[in-house]
């Protein structure tokens, strides 16, 4: 029997794999210092594997393989060239970090494509085994990556928390997964949604809850986000970074596919949970995030309350004529989180190789002694808070419409605690705005001008580039969100 | 086919399973209760495709415990790193992360 490969429609993967490969054994032949060219060798991997797919977009069309179980389409392809782009920018953002530390490096990049292997194969999945393989594929690698810091009990702890909850959480949603087979007899999304709109279980309302709260771990809904900070904190920060956009957005993609594709025709399976984690996330992370004096641990409940902004339009999805919409404002929000908040981690990274600290206080006076930094790290606080012309409010707005486009009660309540907590969070995002601009410098604190390496420069622009782009001429990242939502 | 038994022997084993994460402090242990949540649905998916007549969910079976594997060989490897810097399995003396 011929599977039917279709060669084109899996290239990325293939490419991705291969330097994998090529990583892991080029590392063997560099000497001690050479081996910084192992992230060249990664880098260009990734580059690679985003020409298949501009040419699968320019291609158009859906392809599908394994009988329905992994598809191509504009949706999956959106969603790939998003994880390859984070990707890229991780690296850069880790090339020092890691070259400075004496850490291994071509164990770094080989777990970093590893899980962006999960992602990519994530994208396309529309089978509950393919999902389930490439969540674990994201997983596992970055349980490794963020315990990198051997010796740094800290380190470790970040692992251990990460790695419970991450197991089980899979536990959890395997069990939910085993009942939606049991129920419906099949593991293809497509199969699923033909038969759970005429079951009428309760066990049914089970299997979806379990399923839908194990992906609540993967991306730190409230309240199964209590990881979230800790390993945040305790992981090095160019791991956190891609941890909070990458291996995030990689949950949201796995919730997504499996609520839209599988579970759609039967609301009462998911979209009471989803009101709840969306309400309770957003409230939450807000309210906590005022409290934080560390900025990675600040940003951690912010990117928990993100999450919550992300929730509210699968919130919504079932009501009226919102499910368009609301994949699309999913699919806009992911894209518009991730280059801000890559962003906000690329000038922590830069300001710590200075201040070695990591704390709010350690921000006083920047705009004195670092002013392109200080512009752009307030830029980014305040396009995290949704301010324009920054590329935030966009994403704010789709989700918005979202709410708006569905028009219910439950809708309008969600949309109303969403308005209230993204006026909570101006106030944190503003506070390390003002320390930047308004305190002095802390005595002790060297003021020379900051010399940050290029490779994080590139990251910050690029960045700053999408940023303000998008925040000027967001038709780019709506017309992909029409794309993604079969437009 | 008898089918409650194996979802109830699978509910039983689940739910010790989730006890002994939540209850045990060695690591090790925990690692073994969350063995058994990953075993319980094993269970699940092998009575469900045999009550079914259908291969998928001894297919899924199999990369479950695949996975599982794999997600115990790094899990153990964690450990192994905690017991080198603090000389004990415990993880509740693992706590320096707070707030």
């Amino acid at each position: 029997m011929n599977p039917g490969w279709d060669f084109h429609a899996i290239a990325p993967l293939i490419i991705i794999s291969a330097t994998i490969v090529a990583v892991l054994i080029a590392d063997f032949f560099f000497e001690y210092r050479g081996r910084f060219q192992t992230q060249q060798i990664a880098s260009l991997g990734v580059l690679a594997a985003s020409i298949p797919i501009i040419t699968l977009a320019v291609d158009g069309g859906t392809r599908r393989m394994f009988s329905g179980g992994f598809v191509v389409d504009p949706y999956s392809l959106v969603f790939q060239g998003f994880f390859l782009a984070a990707a890229y920018v991780s690296m850069l953002l880790s090339v020092d970090y890691i070259g400075d530390g004496d850490y291994y490096q071509g164990e770094y990049y080989v777990l970093l494509l590893t899980s962006l292997l999960g992602m990519l194969v994530m994208a396309s999945s529309r089978d509950l085994i393919t999902i389930f393989v490439a969540l674990e594929t994201i997983s596992i690698p970055t349980f490794v990556l963020a315990g990198w810091r051997k010796h740094d009990p800290k380190s470790n702890e970040a692992a251990i928390k990460y790695y419970l909850i991450g197991v089980m959480s899979s536990a959890v949603m395997l069990y939910g997964m085993s009942l939606v087979f049991g129920l419906t007899g099949s593991t293809l999304l497509s199969e699923i949604a033909k038969k759970v709109g005429h079951l009428d279980s309760s066990l049914l309302l089970v299997a979806g809850f379990l399923t839908i709260v194990g992906f609540a771990f993967k991306v730190s809904a409230v309240p199964f986000h209590f990881w979230a900070p800790d390993t945040y904190e305790g992981a090095p920060t160019p791991v956190t970074a891609f941890l909070s956009v990458a291996s995030k957005a990689g949950g949201f993609v796995a919730l997504l596919s499996v609520v839209i594709f599988g579970f759609f025709p039967n609301a009462d399976m998911w979209q009471p949970v989803l009101w709840g984690l969306a309400a309770a996330s957003m409230i939450l992370g807000n309210l906590v995030a005022l409290s934080q004096t560390n900025i990675v641990r600040m940003l951690a409940y912010s990117s928990v309350a993100q999450g919550g902004f992300i929730l509210v339009p699968f919130a919504v999805a079932a009501d009226g004529g919102a499910a368009r919409s609301s994949i699309e404002a999913v699919v806009v929000y992911i894209l518009i989180y991730g280059a801000m908040n890559l962003g906000a981690f690329a000038i922590v990274i830069a300001l710590a190789r200075r201040t070695r600290s990591a704390e709010i206080s350690s921000y006083a006076g920047l705009g004195q002694y670092a002013p392109v930094m200080a512009v752009l790290m307030s830029m980014f606080m305040f396009s995290l808070a949704g301010v324009p012309p920054f590329a935030g409010w966009f994403a704010k707005f789709t989700m918005f419409r979202a709410v708006f486009d569905a028009n219910t009660p439950a809708a309008t309540v969600l949309g109303v605690l969403a308005a209230v907590s993204s006026v909570i969070a101006f106030f944190y995002y503003a506070r390390v705005a003002r320390e930047i601009w308004f305190h002095p410098v802390a005595d002790g604190v060297d003021a020379a001008p900051i010399r940050t390496p290029v490779a994080l420069n590139a990251a910050v622009g690029l960045c700053a580039a999408v940023v303000v782009v998008i925040g000027v001429y967001p038709q780019l990242f709506a017309r992909l969100g029409e794309l993604a939502s079969g437009g | 086919m008898i089918l409650n038994q194996f979802l109830i022997l699978a509910a039983i084993l689940f739910c010790i399973g989730v006890y002994g994460v939540l209850a045990r402090r060695n690591g090790v242990l925990v690692l073994m209760s969350v063995e058994l949540m990953l075993n319980a649905v094993n269970i699940n998916l092998i009575a469900f495709s045999a009550y079914l007549r259908s291969s998928a969910g001894d297919v899924f079976a199999l990369f479950v415990i695949t996975i599982a594997a794999a997600e115990v060989g790094v899990g153990l490897a964690i450990v192994l790193l905690i017991y080198r810097n603090l000389h004990s399995p415990d993880l509740d003396r693992v706590e320096q992360l707070k707030g």
